[in-house]
C-alpha cells in the first residue's frame, strides 16, 4: 500500500480497502524500519497523527464528505509551525521550541482531513542544497544512502523516495522543493510567489520563500497544491484570486499545439552528460506527443545566483535577527549577572550553524549603509531584467523548460567546504525565485552514469501554475509508458517496499 | 556661576527642531488583530505576530494607514500616492523583531506646515513650523528595569517586558529645522506641541495624552553665533511628558549648550534624558557615529498606494482647522484677546461652543464655564469634561437666568447640584426650591413687612436718601430666601416710597 500515489490511498480509503488508521500505522513501520538510515524526520508525532486518522476514519464511517486527501499521510517540512510540535528549522537555536500556533499550511491540511506525520529534517532556516547544514545531521539519499537528497527540503523528498510518506510539503527559495525532488526522482512544485500562504513559515529570504507540495506523482502534487494554496488575509504579499485549476490540468495532461521553450542558458557547459541526455530525450517526447519546442534566450540568468546570494542573505539577516534568547528557543549562559547581549552573544555562537552565520554576515555587509546601492540595490535591478528575461521569452513559449539541476545528487560531503560549488546546484531553479513564477521538477530517468534520477524543470508565468501540471502530466505519461513502471520503482536501497 | 538667559539669547541663535511620536487610538494594533486598551495587565494584548515569533507576518491595519492620511491632511502635508514600510533594524530586548517596521525614504506625508502663535514683547506673532514628514511605524514593547536605584538599566537586577506596546501603530512628525525664533524659541516649541496636541485631538485618532506617553516629544536643539549660518551641534532631548516640560527642556539646554560654547567647548551630539524635578537633562546614548540601521524595503507588507480619491474623501471629512475656528470663534462672540486665551488653556473651547449652539449667550456661557465651574474642576482637581455637568445643563441654567428665572446666585446652587449629581437642572431646582419669587404680590408683601420693621428707615428713602434703601431691600431679600430678584426688589420698594 505504501507505493502507492496518494491518490490510489485515498481511493483505497473510500472503497473500503483501508482505513486512514491503519495506512498511518504503515507509515509509521516503514519509518521505523528505514529512518534510521534515511533520516528524514526530525521529530513524528504518532498520537497527533493517528488521532486525526480515526478523526477521518470516523467521518468516512459517518457517511460524512471528506476532502480527495482526507486521511491520507503527509510529512511535513520543520520550517512550518504546527501549534504544540516541536519545530526547529533544523537549527539549534530553536531547540525545544513549541509553536504557540498554526502555519495557516498547517490550518489547511488538518482541515482537508490530511494526517501530519512529523517534521522533515532540512538545512538549518532552509540554508542549502543538501540537508548537510541542518544541526541534526544530513539526510540520506534512499537512491544511495552516501549520497545527498538534495536541500534546503532533503528530509520531504527523501521521506517520499523511501515510501515514508506519500506526500510532503516543502519550502522553496532558490530551489528548496525542486531540486531535493529532482535528485530524489519525485515530483516538486514551486507554486507562484503569494499563491500559499506564507503565514507560519519561519521565513529565510521573504521575498524568495514558497511553500509548495512534494509528492511522487504530478497528479499527487496537484491534490496537495489545491489544499494549500489560496488567498490568506493574515499575508499581505498573498494573492487575492482564484486558486489556478491544479487538479484539472494534472488529470488533463495535454501538450498539443503548446510552445514550449527551452532555455539555452540553463544547458550546456556545466552539465552532466546523463541529465542533458535525460533531458533531451524528454523534449523529443514532448515534441512526439504534439508540443512545439521553441528555443529561448535569458541573458540576464547569468547573473541570478550573484544577486539571490545578496538579496536571499539581506532578508535573513533581519529575518534571523529576533533569534536572541529572549522570549523562545535555545538560551546559552544565562548566570547571574550576565547580561542580555552577553546571553545573546553565546546563543547565537553555539545555536547558528557556519551557513547561517555565512549568510547573515553577508547580509549584513549588503544591506550596510554605504554598500546598500552597490548591492542590495543592484541585485534588485537584476531582479526586474530577470523578469524582463521571463516576460519576453513567455511571449514566445507557454512554458519554458530545462534541467532542475547541472548533476545528479553528489556525496555526502563532497561540497560541504565549498559554497560556491554548493551553491551552483540552484542555478537553474534560482530564476523562478527571483522572478516569482511557478515551477516544478519532475523525474525524467536516471543518469547513464551513475543511475540517479534526473530533474526536468517546467517554469510558468506568475499565476498560470496550471500550465506546469498540464504540460508535467503529460510528459510523466509519456514516461511511464516509455518505462513501464514509476522510476522509483527501480530505487535499489531500503529492503523493497510493498 | 549659571549663564542667564538673557546673556544666551544675546549671542546665540537658537535652532530647534521637533520630533514627535503620536501614539494612534486604533481599536487593534497596526500589523496584528491586538487591543490596544492603556494600562492592561502586562503581556496580555499580544499574539505570535507583535511577539514576532518565528513564521508570523504583518498585515497593515487600513484605519492606521487612514489615521495618519487624516493627519498629514490636518498639517498641509502631501500625501504620497506610494510610500513603502522598510525595516529598520537594531537590536533591544522589547523589540520583538530585533527589527522595527518603519517608513524611511518614502513616508506617507510630505512638506506640511503648522501655523503657532505666542505672545511677545510686541503683541501676538504667529510662527511657522514647517514639517517635513510624517510617517507610521509600530511601537516597541516596554522596559522596566528593576532593582536599581535609577530604575535605568545600568545598575538593575533585572528587567521585565511588556509587549502589550509592541505593535501600536505611531505616527512620527518631523519637523523641518526652525531658525529664526529667537529668544521665544521655548514658547515656539511649547506651542508647537499644543497645536499638534488641538490638531490631533480635533482629528480623534489619539488620546495625545503626554503623561501615557501617547504624544511624546523630542526635542531638538542647537546654538549657533547671530548672524552665523552654519548650524551647530544638536543635542536631542527625550522624556519630555507635558507641555510645561518641552519649553523647560528647550530652555536648559540653549543655556547649556552656550555655557560650552562659552567656555570654548564642544556640544557632543547625543540624546539627553529630561528630568522632571530638576528641569535639567542628562546624558543618554551618543549619536556621534550614526548608527547604521540597515533600512530596506520590508518584504512582508506591499507598497501603500491610496487613490486620490480615498484621499479627497478623508480630507473632506477633516474638521474645521483649530487656528481658523478660535479666530472665527473670537471674532463671533466678541472676546477679547486674553480671555480668549484663558479659553483655549483650559480647553474649553468645544464646551463653551457647544453650550452657545444650544441657544446660550458666548459671554454667559463663558462666564460659567470658566468661573464657577472652573472653580470645581480645580477643586476636584479634575477637567471641566470629567465634571458630570453638560452643555445642555449650562445652556438651560443660563436660558432660566435670561428669564429671571433663576439669579447668579440661585443658578450658581443649581450648578452645584448637577454636578453633585442631584439631576437635571429642573430637578436641582425643584428640589432643592430655587425658584425666584416672581409673584409681584408677594413681593409687595414682603416690601410692606419690611417698612412696618423699619419705619424710620423708609422715612429716610422718602425723604431721598436712596442708599438706605439697601437695609430695606436686605431685609426682603433675607425673607424671600434670597429667591428673589434683587433689582426687582429695588424697583417695587423705590416706587413704593415716592422715589421713581
Amino acid at each position: 500500500m505504501i507505493t502507492r500515489s496518494a491518490h490510489e490511498m485515498s481511493e483505497a480509503m473510500a472503497s473500503g480497502e483501508i482505513t486512514s488508521e491503519a495506512l498511518t500505522q504503515q507509515h509509521f513501520d516503514r519509518i521505523a524500519e528505514v529512518d534510521a538510515d534515511v533520516h528524514a524526520f526530525l521529530y513524528l508525532d504518532h498520537e497527533g497523527a493517528m488521532a486525526q486518522a480515526r478523526a477521518v476514519d470516523k467521518a468516512r464511517a459517518n457517511g460524512e464528505k471528506v476532502g480527495p486527501l482526507a486521511g491520507v499521510p503527509l510529512a511535513l517540512k520543520d520550517v512550518m509551525v504546527q501549534k504544540g510540535i516541536p519545530t526547529t528549522a533544523g537549527s539549534k537555536i530553536l531547540e525545544g521550541w513549541r509553536p504557540p500556533y498554526d502555519a495557516t499550511v498547517v490550518t489547511k491540511l488538518k482541515d482537508a482531513g490530511i494526517v501530519i506525520l512529523g517534521k522533515t529534517n532540512m538545512d538549518e532556516f532552509a540554508m542549502g542544497s543538501s540537508t548537510e547544514n541542518s544541526a541534526y545531521g544530513p539526510t540520506h539519499n534512499p537512491w544511495d544512502l552516501s549520497r545527498i537528497p538534495g536541500g534546503s527540503g532533503g528530509g520531504s523528498s527523501a521521506s517520499l523516495a523511501a515510501f515514508e510518506a506519500p506526500l510532503a510539503i516543502g519550502t522553496d527559495t532558490g530551489g528548496s522543493i525542486r531540486q531535493p525532488a529532482a535528485v530524489t526522482g519525485t515530483v516538486g512544485v514551486k507554486p507562484t510567489y503569494g499563491g500559499v500562504s506564507r503565514y507560519g513559515l519561519i521565513a529565510f529570504s521573504s521575498s524568495l520563500d514558497q511553500a509548495g507540495p512534494c509528492a511522487r506523482t504530478v497528479l499527487d502534487a496537484a491534490l496537495l497544491h489545491e489544499v494549500m494554496a489560496g488567498h490568506d488575509p493574515k499575508d499581505a504579499t498573498s494573492i487575492n484570486a482564484p486558486v489556478p485549476q491544479v487538479v484539472h490540468a494534472a488529470r488533463n495532461g495535454n501538450v498539443k499545439g503548446v510552445k514550449i521553450g527551452y532555455v539555452k542558458e540553463l544547458n550546456g557547459e556545466g552539465y552532466q552528460a546523463g541529465v542533458r541526455s535525460c533531458f533531451e530525450e524528454s523534449l523529443e517526447l514532448l515534441a512526439s506527443a504534439g508540443a512545439e519546442i521553441v528555443e529561448v534566450s535569458c541573458p540576464n540568468f547569468e547573473y541570478a545566483l550573484a544577486s539571490y546570494y545578496l538579496i536571499a542573505p539581506s532578508e535573513c539577516s533581519s529575518n534571523l535577527a529576533r533569534f536572541d534568547a529572549m522570549r523562545y528557543g535555545l538560551r546559552v549562559g544565562d548566570e547571574d549577572g550576565v547580561s542580555a547581549e552577553l546571553v545573546m552573544n553565546l546563543t547565537r555562537e553555539v545555536g547558528f550553524g557556519r551557513e547561517v552565520k555565512r549568510r547573515v554576515i553577508l547580509g549584513t555587509y549588503a544591506l550596510s549603509s554605504g554598500y546598500y546601492d552597490a548591492y542590495y540595490g543592484s541585485a534588485q535591478k537584476v531582479r526586474t531584467l530577470i523578469i524582463e528575461d521571463f516576460t519576453k521569452a513567455f511571449s514566445k513559449a507557454d512554458v519554458l523548460v530545462s534541467p532542475t539541476t547541472p548533476t545528479t545528487a553528489f556525496k555526502i560531503g563532497d561540497k560541504v567546504d565549498d559554497p560556491l560549488a554548493m551553491y551552483l546546484n540552484d542555478i537553474a531553479t534560482i530564476p523562478v525565485n527571483m522572478a516569482g513564477i511557478g515551477g516544478m521538477s519532475l523525474p525524467c530517468g536516471l543518469a547513464p552514469e551513475d543511475g540517479l534520477p534526473v530533474g526536468f524543470q517546467i517554469m510558468a508565468p506568475a499565476m498560470q501554475d496550471q500550465r506546469l501540471y498540464s504540460v508535467g502530466a503529460a510528459l510523466e505519461a509519456e514516461l511511464l509508458t516509455k518505462w513501464g513502471a514509476p522510476l522509483l520503482s527501480q530505487i535499489p536501497a531500503l529492503g523493497g517496499a510493498k | 556661576m549659571s549663564l542667564s538667559y538673557e546673556d544666551v539669547i544675546a549671542k546665540y541663535e537658537p535652532v530647534l527642531g521637533l520630533e514627535v511620536h503620536v501614539e494612534l487610538n486604533t481599536k487593534s494594533k497596526m500589523f496584528c488583530g491586538c487591543a490596544t486598551v492603556f494600562g492592561a495587565e502586562p503581556n496580555t494584548q499580544t499574539c505570535p505576530v507583535c511577539l514576532g515569533m518565528p513564521g508570523a507576518l504583518p498585515v497593515v491595519n487600513e484605519k492606521a494607514i487612514e489615521s495618519a492620511i487624516k493627519i498629514g491632511l490636518a498639517l498641509h502635508c502631501t500625501v504620497a500616492p506610494y510610500s513603502r514600510f522598510s525595516r529598520k533594524n537594531y537590536f533591544y530586548p522589547d523589540m520583538p523583531k530585533n527589527f522595527q517596521i518603519s517608513q524611511y525614504d518614502e513616508p506617507i506625508c510630505v512638506n506640511g506646515y503648522v501655523d503657532v502663535e505666542i505672545d511677545t514683547d510686541e503683541g501676538p506673532k504667529q510662527f511657522r513650523v514647517e514639517i517635513e514628514r510624517a510617517h507610521m511605524e509600530e511601537d516597541t514593547g516596554k522596559s522596566l528595569h528593576m532593582g536599581g536605584a535609577t530604575g535605568r538599566i545600568h545598575g538593575a537586577d533585572y528587567s521585565l517586558l511588556d509587549f502589550n506596546r509592541a505593535g501600536i501603530p505611531l505616527v512620527e512628525i518631523v519637523t523641518k529645522i526652525v531658525p529664526g525664533t529667537g529668544k521665544y524659541a521655548p514658547e515656539v516649541a511649547k506651542a508647537y506641541v499644543a497645536e499638534l496636541q488641538t490638531i490631533l485631538r480635533s482629528l480623534d485618532v489619539s488620546d495625545v495624552r503626554m503623561e501615557q506617553g501617547s504624544l511624546r516629544c523630542d526635542a531638538n536643539v542647537s546654538l549657533r553665533l547671530i548672524g552665523e549660518e552654519k548650524l551647530g551641534t544638536r543635542s536631542e532631548t527625550k522624556n519630555v511628558n507635558s507641555l510645561r516640560s518641552v519649553e523647560r527642556a528647550v530652555r536648559g539646554e540653549m543655556i547649556r549648550h552656550a555655557e560650552l560654547l562659552n567656555a570654548g567647548k564642544r556640544v557632543v551630539q547625543e540624546t539627553r534624558h529630561f528630568q522632571e524635578e530638576s528641569g535639567l537633562t542628562r546624558s543618554g546614548r551618543s549619536k556621534e557615529q550614526a548608527e547604521d540601521y540597515r533600512y530596506f524595503p520590508e518584504p512582508d507588507l506591499v507598497p501603500v498606494e491610496p487613490d486620490a480619491a480615498w484621499i479627497e474623501k478623508l480630507r473632506a471629512t477633516l474638521p474645521e482647522e483649530p487656528t481658523k475656528r478660535r479666530k472665527r470663534l473670537q471674532a463671533e462672540w466678541s472676546v477679547p484677546d486674553k480671555e480668549m486665551a484663558a479659553m483655549i488653556n483650559a480647553d474649553a473651547l468645544d464646551i463653551v461652543e457647544a453650550t452657545v449652539k444650544l441657544g446660550a449667550d458666548p459671554a454667559r456661557a463663558r462666564g460659567w464655564w470658566l468661573g464657577e465651574i472652573s472653580r470645581i474642576a480645580n477643586e476636584k482637581e479634575v477637567v471641566l469634561s470629567d465634571l458630570s455637568i453638560a452643555p445642555t445643563d449650562v445652556a438651560e441654567i443660563v436660558a432660566l437666568i435670561e428669564k429671571g428665572e433663576l439669579t447668579d446666585k440661585l443658578a450658581r446652587q443649581v450648578v452645584e447640584g448637577v454636578i453633585n449629581g442631584e439631576g437635571k437642572p429642573a430637578q436641582v431646582i425643584q428640589s432643592r426650591g430655587l425658584k425666584v419669587v416672581s409673584d409681584e404680590s408677594a413681593l409687595m408683601a414682603a416690601i410692606e413687612r419690611a417698612i412696618a420693621a423699619q419705619p424710620d428707615t423708609a422715612e429716610k428713602v422718602r425723604n431721598g436718601n436712596i442708599p438706605a434703601a439697601g437695609a430695606l431691600i436686605g431685609a426682603v431679600m433675607k425673607d424671600t430666601k434670597g429667591q428673589a430678584d434683587a433689582a426687582r426688589v429695588r424697583e417695587l420698594l423705590l416706587g413704593h416710597l415716592g422715589q421713581k
